[in-house]
């Protein structure tokens, strides 16, 4: 970006960061640490991580997942009505699974 | 920003069209959790076809997989832009994210023609239907999500988007990003996770 655009735009900049919370510079910090979060990720397929291995697989996912939709889809710093909205899915279709292995036990039981 | 703009014309205070995006997100949800749980009760209760340690490619999915996570970086560069009302960034980051994501699909392509070749068809194997049929939903969804990207380039080239501009840019953004996320899930527990 120019540096003419940065002056002109700088009142609007600013309210962007009041209402997002963050900066283009913020933004490519976080996507360099999730960039080295999938760096460890794909490190377990060539290092044995004996029983830290799920786990750490397990960790990496949720804090990637939590902060993209944090950061760049500016959960954090939104209304709280689209966190209720957004979360209540992913729940039921953590429900939806536990669910559909709880089925798979039972039919597997009785056949 | 956007979210003030409409304040006075909705019962909420906000955007209905975000509103109704984070709906439509959250129902994706179940769409998708319903294609990763069948995938995860599928995958390893047959030994028909190759199986799952036999053709996955970790290496090159590990490269798809960053350049989907760094479509992410230039799409918010893309809503950061147009907040500012800067078009020329906003086109220019947003066909970056284009072009990210046709190489995410290309390579999705690719693999789906690798692992055929190996003998891993739809039907080959419970493993290959539910495989298949989560990665194809996920590649279908990025290739939309291309879609809505080159006509938001052409919409902004021709300022030819009703409504706020930076609230269009920020609701497809969205999309992009949720894309991302069920990729950041989908590695995990289908690529990397073995059964």
């Amino acid at each position: 970006m120019s540096t003419a655009t940065e002056q002109h735009t700088g009142h609007d900049d600013h309210a962007h960061e009041e209402s997002h919370g963050a900066s283009d510079k913020q933004y490519v910090i976080i996507a360099l640490i999730l960039a080295a979060l999938t760096a460890i990720e794909v490190s377990t397929y060539y290092i044995d991580f004996g029983p830290l291995f799920m786990p750490t697989l397990f960790v990496l996912m949720i804090v990637k997942f939590v902060i993209v939709v944090s950061y760049f889809m500016h959960l954090k710093f939104d209304n709280k009505l689209f966190s209720y909205l957004f979360y209540t899915g992913l729940i039921l279709a953590i429900l939806v699974y536990c669910g559909a292995l709880a089925t798979f036990k039972f039919f597997l039981q009785k056949g | 920003m956007a979210d003030t703009a409409v304040a006075h014309h909705t019962t909420t205070g906000l955007s209905n069209n975000k509103l109704g995006m984070w709906l439509f997100l959250g129902s994706e949800c179940l769409l998708f959790g319903g294609l990763i749980s069948t995938y995860m009760l599928y995958r390893g209760r047959t030994n028909a076809g190759p199986q799952p340690d036999q053709i996955y490619d970790i290496p090159f999915t590990s490269v798809s997989s960053f350049v989907l996570l760094m479509s992410s970086l230039t799409m918010v560069l893309a809503v950061s832009a147009a907040n500012r009302k800067d078009d020329r960034n906003t086109n220019l980051w947003l066909t970056v994210t284009a072009i990210l994501g046709a190489t995410f699909v290309g390579g999705q392509v690719y693999e789906f023609t690798a692992f055929y070749r190996e003998g891993l068809g739809f039907t080959t194997s419970l493993f290959g239907s539910s495989f298949y049929t989560l990665t194809g939903f996920h590649g279908v969804h990025v290739t939309v999500g291309i879609i809505m990207l080159m006509a938001l380039v052409g919409m902004v080239r021709r300022n030819r988007i009703p409504g706020s501009k930076a609230e269009t840019v920020e609701l497809v953004g969205l999309y992009w990003h949720f894309v991302d996320i069920i990729w950041i899930v989908i590695f995990t527990l289908v690529y990397l996770i073995p059964s």
